[in-house]
């Protein structure tokens, strides 16, 4: 990866709502080059999406959410990929990750009630034969997500003028 | 009924012309301010926690007056591989509170009453203030956009007189974002040399340079240093304005005199500071600066965007290569430089500070910073084009 692509993906980070002309002007760049870019990047599947990080409290839509650790047992030729797989098709899971530690799947998980989030554990996730335990726990507050910290008050405490 | 008992030598300095601006500003709930003079970093998270642990090792006690040893040697490594500058950490560095207490001790330790300072403008406002707080007197030089504001010999020449003591030099340039190149800066150095001047030279903003532009010290010149005095400090390269960090340097006679000063009216500078604005410079060695890089990296990009937009604006504003100011002409509007800031600050809620808060040459231009979030600084260009569009 190129020095302009890391900029491009650093800006996009920052903000992706950015209007691609203000993101050329700002990275000294024109905007057919910034747009090959990032055309390249998604086709490369280093981006994937764009999405907000979204409260939902304030969006009044109930969502329950858990995070589950996962003991698993690998499996002869795959390793964990397999078993992956098959958790990445339920819709609920919303991230997975391969940990180092006590147990090895972290799955993120999001249902609209505790009950269907239960159900989920108990007849889709534990009964796959490669699963030998589970350990859920449930979010009770998000006070930050992917960088943003939720509810906070406008951050800039600087006096309005200064010399 | 009390005034009587004010100096009137006090009095005779004008308050700052943009305290106004503030207290309307104050009023207002949506108002979007490029009128700061300060980085809207938060400091590094390491820097802020060294603070917190000398605090919590119970280290709150005097420091001895020229600061923390440690401090001044780092602070002479920084400028020595930054800089090329070489002041030694035991005799010629006193650490300060922020830039502003170096400038004010170096005005009353070199200039005598009735000495006249030389002051490039447009300039950071304090020059002239400490100078007539000194007994001084200020010359103002001017300074011209078409130059990009950088210092033109023969105007700094046509106005030394016998009283002549110092001149003031500080790029980049606060409000203008100008630089002087080295070729400028050493014509204005013979210039110094030939009629036996001192310079006193804020650097604050040296570390906030763009476009690979590196501003030199005119210390460094040849024949600079024994009349020189360095000033910078933490404030706008490590984000730490809040702390009140700074630090002069030059030859030991010349700290020697300041240092009475300091030692007699500040004593020391806060202990945390230093050991925070320590830590800062020697996690930047050790990372290769890498915290500047990433704010400056930020400020840059958010430089090309307001330039541009003050360009698409039919405003003329030369391209800064320094600080985090924009400094665009608004004569073609007819309106002087306060009013024009009064009204945008009255009908779009957008604060700026009027040019000539920074001297006679900065009439006719805005001051606007540009370290403030990329979605704050394109609602205000929204704004300020509606507001030229209404005129």
């Amino acid at each position: 990866m190129n020095g302009k692509e890391k900029q491009v993906l650093d800006m996009l980070n920052e903000d992706c709502r950015i209007p691609l002309e203000k993101m050329a002007v700002m990275m000294g760049m024109e905007i057919r080059e910034v747009a090959e870019i990032i055309d390249s990047l998604e086709k490369q599947r280093v981006i994937l999406c764009y999405r907000p990080v979204i409260n939902w409290d304030k969006a009044e839509r109930n969502v329950v959410e858990a995070m589950i650790e996962v003991k698993v047992t690998p499996q002869r030729d795959f390793g964990f990929d397999a078993v992956a797989k098959r958790i990445n098709s339920f819709e609920e899971v919303r991230s997975l990750y391969l940990m180092s530690g006590a147990y090895d799947l972290l799955i993120q998980v999001a249902a609209p009630t505790l009950k269907e989030l239960a159900q989920f554990v108990s007849e889709r996730l534990s009964p796959l034969e490669t699963v030998t335990g589970t350990s859920t726990s449930f979010v009770l507050k998000r006070y930050k997500q992917d960088g943003v910290v939720f509810d906070a008050p406008d951050q800039d405490r600087r006096l309005s003028v200064s010399p | 009924m009390s005034e009587r008992f004010v100096n009137p030598a006090i009095n005779a300095v004008p308050p700052s012309a943009i305290r106004r601006f503030f207290d309307v500003a104050a009023t207002m709930k949506d108002a979007i301010s490029l009128g700061v003079g300060e980085p809207d970093f938060v400091t590094p998270f390491p820097v802020r926690n060294s603070a917190i642990d000398s605090l919590l090792d119970g280290e709150t006690s005097y420091t001895t007056n020229a600061g923390i040893l440690p401090l001044r040697e780092e602070i002479s490594t920084y400028l020595k591989t930054r800089y090329r500058l070489d002041y030694s950490p035991a005799s010629e560095i006193l650490v300060t509170v922020g830039a502003s207490e170096a400038v004010d001790i170096a005005m009353r330790a070199l200039v005598r009453p009735g000495d006249e300072v030389l002051i490039p403008e447009p300039c950071y406002i304090s020059y002239q203030a400490c100078t007539l707080f000194a007994g001084g007197k200020p010359v103002f030089v001017p300074t011209y956009a078409e130059d990009g504001f950088e210092l033109r010999a023969e105007e700094l020449e046509q106005r030394i007189s016998p009283k002549t003591r110092a001149v003031v030099l500080s790029y980049p340039n606060n409000p203008t974002g100008g630089v002087m190149p080295l070729e400028k800066l050493r014509k204005a150095a013979e210039v110094i040399k030939r009629h036996d001047l001192f310079v006193i030279c804020d650097e604050i903003y040296s570390e906030l340079s763009y476009d690979d532009f590196t501003q030199e010290s005119i210390a460094s010149l040849p024949g600079m240093r024994e009349r020189s005095m360095v000033i910078s400090g933490f404030s706008k390269a490590f984000a730490m304005t809040g702390f009140r960090l700074g630090y002069l340097c030059a030859p030991e006679p010349i700290v020697a005199a300041v240092s009475r000063i300091h030692q007699y009216t500040i004593m020391c500078a806060s202990r945390q500071s230093q050991v925070a604005s320590y830590n800062a410079l020697k996690q930047g060695r050790e990372n290769g600066y890498e915290e500047i890089r990433r704010m400056r990296d930020s400020y840059d990009r958010r430089r090309r965007l307001t330039h541009q937009a003050f360009l698409d604006m039919g405003l003329e504003c030369f391209e800064p290569k320094g600080a985090f100011y924009m400094f665009p002409s608004i004569r073609k509007t007819g309106l002087s430089s306060t009013e024009f800031c009064d009204r945008l600050l009255r009908e779009k809620h957008v604060v700026t500070v009027p040019g000539s808060a920074f001297g006679p040459s900065g009439e006719g231009h805005i001051r606007c910073c540009y370290a403030t979030a990329t979605e704050k600084l394109l609602e205000a260009f929204a704004r300020m084009s509606d507001f030229l569009q209404d005129l």
